[in-house]
């Protein structure tokens, strides 16, 4: 289907550049007619802003862009469905509380001597979904549908007859396996009839099943496009992550191999439905534990679980030997575990509160609400932490979301090492912070596991987390697919563990 | 980093007039401030305070005296409002107070249980608000409306319709007497507040507040109890109300459900917003929102007193307290002052 006929879609040299950031630099990008093209890349690669240059959601910096052969110009998002482009993004933009049929009419309402016709929107929305051998209850809301038929209604909205590309955002990320299948039945269908798809997604294993042809972004550019059957898994997953295999993270020799000895958190069957596969993990004092994988591999989902964020609805935890359930953060933290999130300003910091209160706060949690601790303990204690820690602040009273993002992380590390936890969960430790405190954090996590903390830290760089486990589990497609531990711990040994099918 | 530990240095020696500019509580003063000033050019013997028939009398004492019901509202108010929430009902619990309170005197209960049992009803009210927020998730505009709406009519149920009088000395002594000179209700508003104060500033429940107020998801990641913080915040404010209540049923000596506290909610978001607290909650400044209080009803007295038709006073207020919030923005003041700022970096 990939003869060398014209393209459906070629774009040339496309640049595009944000205050500070080149997002695109001279990607070329060619996309077959009736082919379905996966769109792989890592966080800051570049998917997004590519696919909004083609929708005409953003204006390109230079490079030309050929529908069909023709020059196209596109300036507004509204260009793209004119020239048969319809997109669906990641976060549907569909009103859940509507009905399906108010859902597919929201931009574009027939009217009847200026009012709305109802009967004839029924009709059209009957239409749109027809297209999809979908055949629901339309005058529902379209809340009262599971995720995947709320996918496939975004879908159909974004359908229009003279369609010629579908560009689809992670349109899986949250489905389950049967749900995946529906919606790749529609693609395929959708492919004999001549529509091209752009697939975007996280999951590997989707990207063989459904795939004609890969392309790979990093960083804004453009490493290659190949025919999925002639790309093999472990050559993909090195385009995505960069460097060509045998340039391996430099590991230190770890000093601290803590392979016997009682786990204090030993987990069994941990998982979670449309969330995260079953996986068992197992923490040792004095250890790093680290969590590889691509975006979307389920390295946070993981943490989230452990700690007792988001409830597990199969597995057993034995701490110390006894068994018992987590259900709450608070628990977790009573039994000694601490939690710094990825989105720091979203879920670890309380911005308006000081330095000092954000520090002591699950020491307090600990100690309950009764008892509180005393003013100028809590001033020792961020005295304390800001100086142990290197915290750059004016003082302790200082709004913590006034700080810089290294400082603010090393607040919410502070915040577990007041509170004396034995099991620290970090992810994504040292994502935006500047490359000082980079390696400062770095030390630290080492620093932490010679004092004799466990720790379980979720990194998307390979090269961290060599240089910092003493064990790696490796995650693919939300399941944990593998475990490294000790001298076998190299970049290239996480790669093939993705890779491995 | 090297930058930032220089700018520490300077603010620990002196604070700078953008530091003072941009502390919390010096445009509420400064705007309690002006309406005093202009008090007292208006009516010249505004600060005089003297003692009659063992009283103390004077304008200022009789701002504090008017405006304490209020303050104990407004107080209960910024806690809800630290919380990220808001309490509708103030003024339906004050009634229903009021007819609680009303009820027992007339079933000879003792002055003490009376006054025990009174406050447990506005606890009750607070604790009922505190559930449907915190454990049925119901957004606070709405539960706290379901008992705005419904609490009148609870009162008038416990009245049976009828507006009911009692006398009592107790009570009478409390509210509108006074103690050492001092009117006794104000004595008790100062009790109110150091209580408050204690139990909130004392134990940890202030910063779970504000912890839940400001970022609910990090504050249950950090294993705050976001239950405990948001029920004892709606009960807090419940206790508040029934102080108020007791205040001012005790003050006219009967119970009258249909007016008693009405639009009291009004004035007391009021009042918590212009003590500088933020709707979108993290914070509560008590001490700021008594002031808030006193900004209002310091306004209301000085168009009292300047002699302006009645029918003005709510326009007047309307536009002072616009004229504050509009100072508290920062962001106007970085456009005023950006200049001023400008020339000191």
């Amino acid at each position: 289907m990939s003869e060398p006929s014209t393209p459906r879609v070629e774009l040339k040299g496309i640049s595009k550049s944000f205050p500070g950031v080149r997002a695109l630099d001279a990607v070329d990008f060619r996309v077959e007619a009736g082919e379905i093209h996966a769109l792989l890349g890592e966080n800051g690669a570049g998917k997004s802003t590519l696919i909004k240059v083609m929708t005409g959601a953003l204006l390109r910096d230079s490079g030309t862009m050929l529908l069909d052969g023709t020059p196209v110009e596109l300036t507004s998002p509204a260009d793209g469905p004119k020239l048969g482009i319809s997109t669906v993004y990641q976060e549907v933009n569909l009103v859940p509380t509507l009905s399906v049929v108010k859902n597919l009419t929201l931009e574009r309402q027939p009217m009847r001597h200026g009012f709305i016709s109802w009967k004839r929107a029924n009709e059209r929305a009957r239409e749109r979904l027809a297209r999809l051998s979908l055949d629901i209850d339309i005058e529902r809301p379209l809340a009262s549908y599971s995720v995947a038929i709320q996918q496939l209604v975004a879908i159909a909205r974004a359908l229009e007859d003279d369609t010629r590309l579908l560009v689809l955002d992670e349109p899986t990320a949250s489905l389950d396996a049967r749900e995946v299948e529906l919606l790749f039945g529609i693609l395929r269908e959708l492919k004999s009839r001549g529509i091209s798809i752009i697939f975007i997604t996280h999951f590997i294993d989707q990207v063989y099943r459904i795939a004609d042809r890969i392309t790979v972004l990093r960083n804004g550019r453009l490493v290659g496009t190949a025919p999925t059957a002639e790309l093999p898994r472990l050559k993909l997953v090195s385009m995505m992550v960069g460097r060509e295999l045998g340039a391996m993270g430099v590991r230190p020799t770890t000093s601290s191999v803590v392979e016997t000895g009682e786990p204090i958190l030993a987990i069994e069957g941990m998982g979670r439905r449309r969330y995260m596969g079953v996986f068992d993990l197992k923490l040792r004092a004095g250890e790093v534990v680290g969590l590889a994988g691509l975006l979307g591999s389920g390295r946070t989902e993981t943490c989230k679980l452990v700690f007792g964020a988001v409830h597990a609805d199969s597995g057993h935890v034995r701490f110390e030997g006894k068994p018992i359930s987590i259900r709450s953060p608070r628990q977790a933290i009573r039994l000694g575990l601490g939690f710094c999130p990825e989105d720091r300003k979203a879920e670890g910091l309380i911005p308006e509160l000081s330095v000092r209160e954000n520090i002591i706060l699950a020491m307090q949690v600990k100690r309950g609400w009764w008892n509180r601790v005393p003013f100028e303990e809590q001033e020792r204690v961020a005295g304390e932490m800001i100086k142990a820690m290197g915290i750059v602040t004016p003082d302790a009273d200082k709004p913590v979301g006034q700080l810089s993002g290294g400082n603010q992380q090393k607040v919410i590390l502070a915040r577990w090492l007041a509170s004396k936890s034995r099991i620290l969960i970090l992810d994504e430790p040292t994502r935006g912070i500047d490359v000082g405190a980079h390696a400062e954090i770095v030390a630290l996590i080492r620093r932490l596991c010679g004092e004799g903390m466990a720790l379980l830290v979720a990194s998307s760089e390979f090269d961290e987390i060599v240089a910092m486990s003493d064990r790696v589990e490796v995650l693919r497609d939300r399941h944990k697919v593998g475990e490294i531990a000790g001298a076998d711990i190299t970049r290239e040994n996480i790669i093939h563990t993705i890779a491995a099918s | 980093m090297d930058r930032a530990g220089k700018l520490s240095t300077a603010a620990e020696t002196k604070w700078s007039v953008g530091e003072v500019l941009n502390r919390p509580w010096f445009w509420p003063f400064v705007a309690l401030g002006l309406i005093l000033i202009v008090d007292g050019i208006v009516s010249p013997g505004f600060f005089s305070i003297r003692i009659n028939q063992g009283r103390l009398f004077g304008s200022l004492i009789d701002v504090l005296y008017r405006g304490t019901p209020t303050i104990l509202v407004a107080l209960g108010m910024s806690v809800v409002i630290g919380t990220k929430g808001i309490d509708l009902s103030v003024g339906a619990v004050v009634a229903i107070v009021g007819a609680v309170m009303t009820n027992l005197i007339h079933r000879d209960f003792s002055p003490v249980s009376v006054l025990f049992l009174t406050l447990g009803a506005g606890v009750l009210c607070g604790l009922w608000n505190g559930l449907l927020v915190a454990f049925l998730d119901i957004q606070p505009i709405i539960a706290t409306l379901i008992l705005m709406v419904a609490g009148r009519g609870i009162a008038l149920l416990i009245d049976e319709g009828l507006i009911v009088t009692f006398r009592s000395d107790f009570f009478s002594a409390i509210s509108t007497g006074e103690f050492f000179t001092v009117p006794s209700r104000i004595l008790v508003c100062i009790g109110s507040f150091i209580i408050l104060w204690l139990f909130l500033r004392r134990t940890a429940l202030g910063l779970y507040i504000e912890s839940v107020g400001a970022n609910a998801s990090a504050a249950d990641l950090a294993g705050v109890n976001a239950k405990l913080a948001k029920i004892g915040a709606y009960a807090l404010s419940g206790l508040c109300s029934g102080i108020a209540g007791l205040l001012i049923c005790a003050d006219i000596r009967g119970s009258d459900s249909n007016n008693a506290g009405l639009f009291m909610e009004l004035d007391a978001i009021l009042a918590v917003v212009i003590g500088g607290g933020s709707m979108a909650g993290g914070r509560f400044y008590l001490g700021l929102t008594v002031v808030g209080v006193l900004i209002i009803q310091g306004l209301t007295t000085s168009i009292l007193v300047s002699g302006l038709p009645a029918q003005f006073t709510m326009i007047v207020k309307g536009a002072v307290v616009l004229i504050v919030l509009l100072l508290q923005s920062s962001r106007l003041r970085s456009m005023v002052f950006g200049a001023f700022r400008g020339r000191r970096g």
